[in-house]
């Protein structure tokens, strides 16, 4: 025989070594330049092929695209009647259930102003704002700190800036939960099945032990629709391309003031509040 | 050399059976939590990390002082150490196991724990604290097990073996340095931005690492025949004593920075752990008792007749022990959940079922302890038999 | 050659293979029912997005493929080889067709002994009873 036991397991080792040196070096270097090589059938794939024939995939032609998704909320037109209407559209079609006590899930909530900017504080500000219910989400950050240190990439930003969870990947290390300084995830404690009221069958649930938050809907842009929140508010709420300068969006931050939370962390939260 | 571990005493074999009995305690608590998912814990939106990665976190501490021998000995031929480096690194392998533990059942998903590995991801922290854990961990059994090879054949150590144990020095570092890595660079957290965590978990380590291992020195003496020799256990008191004092001296300058610039988001914190915020006050008591005892530990630590007295110094390590766990096993990671980013209280406390994995995972490290010790210490009699 | 604690061996031997080979003698002669998975009838649709041979086969890499492709990069439409266009999704596309999962899924999945975590997330049609 060329190689006895000892080479062999030499050799493996090496090998082992630097098959994973290796990968990790390539995403340093250059990161993506993996996905090429990621695309080359593995012998799994030559038994079970992921696809057959010709067949190609493709985004859906009637998608909405932007280059950077973003989102104004207007609190003027924000009552508390639209606000709950937008929470409860978002909550019945991403079957969010309703867990009570401190191990809750929300993708999108109301809560007080001092909670929202806990630095922006003014004693004497309008009590119009300072009493007012603001809507909380994800801010889908253009430099998301929960990206920066998720540990297998479930955590991800798409390339229209849309900060997205893959809840096939997610571990449950909660180390997202620890990076978003806008308490935006929320982690399944238990299985959230029984406490959905009425399930929406055509949208996934999450199971035990990963984390979720609000998607921007990402589901309902793939088939040119807007978010829930967006079209349940009456208005108040506003889905737009940030980058677009002639958009609805940019034309509302443009006409009044707005605020974002906590900019101060360098985030680049693509939420506004006109106020 | 295994075959060390297989003849004991009586007390030996009772207290392996003891250890097993409790494994298997936290281990049926865990098929619960396995079940049931981290419902089981005290753990909440808010503070979404608990006991069990302040374990990790204080273990990693452990598990980094035994540089603390090493250096000394390997590096300034300190022979005074060369008894007991070797159970300074077999602490190391048993608190790196006991590490490892700890995340992977703080883990919601642990079936899917090699995706770390799958999706090798440079940006996250918790990737190098893979890389570094687990490398401390082959370092420290390779090291320990040849050199204690060696010694039982009356040979000097391989060659190979010493860059091998030149570089678990800067290794012991890296792995609290990445640890605190963890908590430092997130935005967000006040608490936890600051640039001197991974000095103050350094600092607390090597008071709270060589205490445990004075204790556990004292024990092998009184078990067995093996003493460390008592100007071993003076040098080790003197380390204790230095860190111990940094260990106080890094928490005032975090106290001034956080009081004298007296931003609110910094200050929150402190607040609520030491004087409580809006009414809850949960951890007040733990960190004012372990303030206490670091400074009556320096005051014992610090005067030689107390320090050198073989009655108070295992006292005074207790103490260092008690004031380092409070500060990394409890207050770390509440100081920081507490309060939220949305300036809302939610306190933590661990249930009874997190509290049986937890004394579980505590358990099979001391198993693991246990066998090491009785190889080297088997070994170690071997050779004065001679 | 002498076998020093024979009995003991050949009896500890004996113990071990009675356990090691209990799968196969307790089951023996009692085959599991070859699995039925119901077909969809002609008039819900005539044409799978592959064809049935691949299907069987290779389902479970092309739901994997599907899944990496939606929730990672966003594409959402599949062009199969037979130039139809389909929308990769479990719920949205292949349960409206195959709306049982005990009658199909279960099936195999149960002869087989697999236990796929799809369900865990995904909702499956109502049963009809």
């Amino acid at each position: 025989m060329g190689v006895d036991r000892r080479q062999f397991l030499k050799l493996a080792g090496i090998a082992g070594a630097l098959g994973l040196g290796g990968s990790v070096g390539f995403q340093l270097l250059k990161p993506g330049s993996l996905d090429a090589a990621e695309r080359m059938p593995t012998p799994y794939q030559m038994v079970f092929p992921k696809s057959q024939g010709n067949s190609e995939v493709m985004p859906n032609p009637k998608a909405l695209k932007g280059r950077r998704w973003g989102m104004v909320i207007d609190m003027r037109k924000l009552t508390e009647e639209k606000a709950r209407a937008a929470i409860q559209a978002c909550n019945y079609y991403h079957n969010v259930p309703d867990i009570p006590g401190k191990q809750t899930i929300k993708w999108i909530w109301l809560t007080g102003y001092v909670n929202a900017f806990p630095e922006v504080e003014n004693p004497f500000a309008d009590p119009e704002i300072k009493n007012a219910r603001f809507i909380a989400m994800c801010n889908h950050c253009d430099n998301p700190p929960c990206v920066r240190v998720c540990p297998t990439k479930a955590t991800f930003q798409r390339e229209d800036g849309i900060v997205m969870m893959d809840m096939h990947r997610c571990i449950g290390c909660r180390f997202c939960m620890a990076g978003c300084p806008y308490g935006s995830r929320s982690f399944n404690f238990r299985d959230p099945r029984p406490f959905i009221k009425k399930e929406y069958p055509l949208y996934p649930t999450r199971t035990k032990g990963v984390v979720e938050k609000c998607t921007f809907c990402s589901e309902r842009l793939a088939v040119g629709k807007l978010p829930y929140c967006a079209e349940a508010s009456g208005g108040a709420m506003v889905f737009g391309d940030v980058d677009d300068a002639g958009s609805e969006l940019r034309r509302l931050l443009r006409s009044r003031y707005s605020i974002r939370r906590k900019p101060n962390l360098g985030t680049h939260p693509q939420v506004y509040y006109l106020v | 050399m295994l075959e060390k571990a297989l003849s004991g005493s009586k007390l030996y074999w009772t207290w392996l059976i003891c250890l097993l009995v409790v494994i298997g305690a936290g281990f049926g608590a865990y098929l619960v939590q396995y079940n049931k998912g981290l419902m089981i814990t005290g753990m909440s939106r808010d503070v979404s990390w608990g006991f069990y990665i302040a374990q990790f976190t204080f273990l990693v501490g452990v598990a980094a002082s035994a540089v603390m021998l090493v250096l000394p000995y390997y590096l300034h031929h300190y022979k005074t150490f060369g008894r007991i480096t070797i159970l300074g690194e077999f602490l190391a392998i048993a608190a790196v196991i006991m590490c490892i533990l700890f995340i992977t059942v703080d883990l919601g998903k642990p079936s899917r724990i090699l995706n770390v590995m799958l999706h090798p991801t440079p940006n996250s922290i918790l990737f190098w604290d893979m890389i570094v854990l687990n490398g401390y961990l082959i370092i420290n059994l390779v090291a320990g097990w040849v050199t204690l090879e060696a010694e039982r054949k009356q040979l000097a150590p391989p060659g190979w073996i010493k860059p091998i144990i030149y570089l678990s020095i800067p290794w012991a570092v890296s792995i609290h340095t990445v640890t605190a890595f963890l908590y430092a660079g997130l935005p967000g957290r006040g608490f936890w931005l600051t640039a001197i965590m991974a000095p103050r978990f350094l600092a607390s380590a090597f008071a709270a690492g060589p205490a445990v291992l004075i204790l556990l020195g004292y024990l092998v003496k009184k078990l067995t025949r093996f003493d460390a020799g008592r100007e071993a256990f003076e040098t080790l008191a003197k380390i204790v004593c230095y860190a111990i004092i940094l260990h106080i001296f890094f928490f005032l300058l975090e106290v001034f920075t956080v009081a004298y610039s007296a931003i609110p988001s910094h200050t929150s914190h402190l607040k609520y752990l030491y004087f409580g915020l809006h009414g809850h006050n949960n951890l007040v008591p733990w960190v004012w008792t372990a303030l206490a005892c670091g400074f009556t530990a320096i005051v014992l630590l610090v005067n030689p007749r107390t320090r050198k007295n073989p009655t108070i110094l295992p006292f005074a390590c207790v103490l260092v022990f008690i004031c380092t766990w409070i500060d990394k096993g409890m207050a770390m990671i509440s100081g920081g959940f507490v309060p939220n980013p949305l300036h809302e209280v939610t306190e933590y406390s661990p249930t009874g079922l997190e509290l049986m994995i937890t004394i579980g995972v505590y358990a099979a490290g001391a198993l693991v302890l246990t066998i090491l010790y009785k190889v080297a210490l088997g070994v170690k009699a071997e050779e004065e038999a001679v | 050659m002498k076998l020093y604690n024979g009995p003991q061996i050949i009896v500890g031997l004996v113990i071990f293979l009675a356990i090691f080979t209990y799968p196969f003698w307790s089951g023996a002669g009692k085959a599991a029912p070859v699995p039925k998975p119901q077909p969809v009838p002609k008039s819900v649709a005539t044409q799978c997005v592959a064809d049935t041979a691949y299907m069987r086969t290779s389902h479970m890499t092309l739901l994997n493929h599907w899944r990496d492709e939606v929730v990672r990069d966003g594409d959402r439409l599949y062009e199969s080889a037979n130039g139809k266009t389909f929308n990769m999704s479990l719920s949205n596309t292949c349960f409206q067709c195959h709306t049982s999962k005990v009658k199909f899924c279960d099936q195999c999945h149960n002869y087989l002994a697999v236990a796929p975590f799809c369900w865990d997330c995904h909702l499956v049609p109502k049963e009809k009873k």
